[in-house]
């Protein structure tokens, strides 16, 4: 039973491979939303393409919010770095208070319509959590640890790769797992500014008042959210299987 | 050896460690012994540099600690502390190998260490090696912890309360363990402790400190007989003192061999006490008490007779001189 369990993000990636590869396939599921008439399933563009697109999108702003929030974590957990701690932590706070729609109309008129304004939307939402996980994975090091990797003769650098990262890794992971499930969802706001998403099929709905195109437009950034949190969880076994901090 | 020269560390007006001065003598053990906060943990964090000293020096056979990187000297010194500090996220293989891949030992070469390590202290190799540690109870921990310090066959080992998180039974095995690996390998030690029964156990010179100054380095008999201080009396303890000098020496030490000839043998037949050589005094005392007799056969290593020891050659040496 439990191997079953366990099973289940197979079954929803299963599912939703086959609504992007043949939505049409899925169109009397969808029919009864539309009594009207109108069409079931979208039909303004590739779903795949879209998804992909999306994914596209969430996976970049990720990789920079991981890069510039994990940075900025190690900086602020060294002893030269600690007076930039409230600083830091009031910046990434600030991301992610500002409301992304704030933050497209403040960057259309800088960058311009596409996916660049929906980038730095999802780059400044995703870093919260990425940051404080950080900080308070490497603040979780017990000193003993760090004093007898100190007294065994590594240097600051060999100590932060080889005992205090490693340690921090699970709640890293973690913080990047939130991230990109929030950022998934977020991206949908994109479409308002043009930027390839599964955002489109939404606000084609709204529009057409279509509800059938609202309701494939969120469940499929739903499953994407929920398959990309598995995905996140599965490499963070493999990589941190032995971290143990008893 | 290492030569401890004025050495000082004052955090703002306070010395948490005062002009100390101090010698230990190559492949000795010497125990530093002090209440918290008496400087001995500061004093001996500034022999491997993980405290800079204020002022005053350190000498490792001769140079200058403050010669060279910090995280270099680190390298070529041993180090134990409480609870062992082992890295959860590494085998006990990979924790042991730590400091030889530091020195960029080849693979090959630090697999043998690690091997040798791990036999040396009763670990089984195919067992242990791929173990995390949080499987190992508390004792192997430590074990493994003092095997990571030796990986890098450093000619110094420090070790600050090493055993002060293990119940007595492991303590004591520990102890063992530690003189067998100075007997085995010939190293320096210095070990701070609390405990001033291990430092007495352990150290061939006990350096008491109290509020960042030495007050005596001697060898324990002589911290017994000749205290230098009413701190050092209170701490050695002056209630049982004649007891703890008893427990210095051993009885192959005192045993009287006139009376270990066919006499002795003859006498160790019926009902005869008969204690091994490297018995404390102290030890041989309660079991004669116990037994209700008047001496002792001493036996050696061997199982054979050496020597007779009477409880008034015993009563003796416990007497103030």
């Amino acid at each position: 039973m439990r191997r079953v369990a366990a099973c289940w993000p197979l079954g929803a990636l299963a599912l939703l491979a086959a609504f992007l590869l043949a939505p049409q396939r899925f169109a009397p599921l969808f029919a009864p939303l539309n009594p009207d008439g109108a069409p079931p399933i979208y039909n303004q563009g590739n779903l795949l393409a879209l998804a992909l697109a999306h994914l596209g999108i969430v996976c970049i702003a990720a990789v920079a919010s991981t890069l510039v929030a994990v940075g900025l974590g190690i900086l602020v957990t060294r002893a030269r770095g600690a007076q930039f701690l409230p600083l830091s932590r009031t910046l990434v706070n600030f991301g992610q208070t500002f409301p992304p729609v704030a933050i497209l109309a403040l960057a259309v008129p800088l960058v311009g319509f596409g996916e660049k304004p929906t980038l730095i939307a999802l780059f400044a939402y995703g870093l919260l959590p990425i940051f404080e996980n950080t900080v308070a994975g490497l603040e979780s090091c017990p000193a003993a640890l760090l004093e007898a990797a100190s007294g065994m003769g590594m240097s600051a650098g060999q100590r932060l790769w080889s005992v205090e990262l490693p340690l921090a890794m699970p709640l890293i992971f973690e913080g990047v797992r939130l991230s990109v499930v929030i950022s998934v969802g977020t991206a949908t706001i994109g479409s308002t500014v043009a930027a390839k998403g599964l955002g489109e099929v939404i606000i084609a709905g709204l529009l057409s008042n279509n509800n059938a195109f609202v309701l494939q437009g969120g469940l499929a950034t739903g499953l994407i959210a929920i398959l990309l949190y598995e995905a996140i969880g599965l490499v963070q076994r493999r990589v941190c299987g032995a971290v143990r901090l008893d | 050896m290492i030569r401890i020269e004025q050495l000082t560390k004052r955090y703002g007006a306070t010395s948490v460690v005062d002009e100390v001065s101090l010698v230990v003598e190559r492949d000795s053990i010497m125990a530093i012994v002090g209440t918290s906060g008496s400087g001995k943990s500061t004093l001996l964090r500034m022999i491997n540099r993980l405290v800079e000293p204020s002022s005053g020096r350190v000498l490792l056979n001769g140079r200058d600690t403050g010669a060279e990187p910090a995280h270099l000297l680190r390298r070529r010194i041993g180090y134990v502390i409480q609870g062992n500090g082992l890295f959860p996220h590494r085998t006990v293989a990979e924790n042991i190998a730590t400091v030889p891949r530091l020195l960029g030992w080849e693979e090959k070469r630090i697999g043998a260490r690690v091997a040798e390590l791990l036999t040396l202290l009763q670990l089984e190799t195919g067992v242990y090696a791929h173990k995390y540690p949080h499987e190992l109870s508390g004792g192997q921990q430590q074990r493994v912890g003092v095997a990571r310090a030796l990986a890098a066959e450093p000619s110094v080992l420090l070790m600050d309360e090493p055993f002060g998180a293990l119940d007595p039974i492991i303590r004591a095995k520990a102890q063992e363990d530690l003189r067998h690996i100075r007997r085995r390998f010939g190293i320096t030690i210095v070990l701070v402790t609390h405990d001033i029964e291990e430092a007495f156990r352990l150290g061939d010179r006990v350096a008491v400190m109290s509020r960042g100054h030495l007050l005596q380095c001697d060898r324990p008999a002589a911290l017994l007989t000749r205290p230098a201080d009413p701190f050092v009396t209170q701490l050695t303890g002056a209630a049982d003192r004649a007891l703890r000098l008893l427990s210095l020496t051993r009885a192959g030490d005192l045993a009287d061999p006139a009376g270990s000839g066919g006499e002795a043998v003859a006498h160790a037949g019926a009902g005869e006490v008969s204690v091994a050589a490297d018995a404390s005094l102290r030890d041989v005392l309660a079991d004669l008490m116990w037994q209700n007799a008047d001496a002792a056969v001493v036996l050696d290593a061997g199982g054979r007779p050496c020597g007779r020891l009477t409880v008034a050659a015993i009563l003796a040496q416990g007497r103030a001189r």
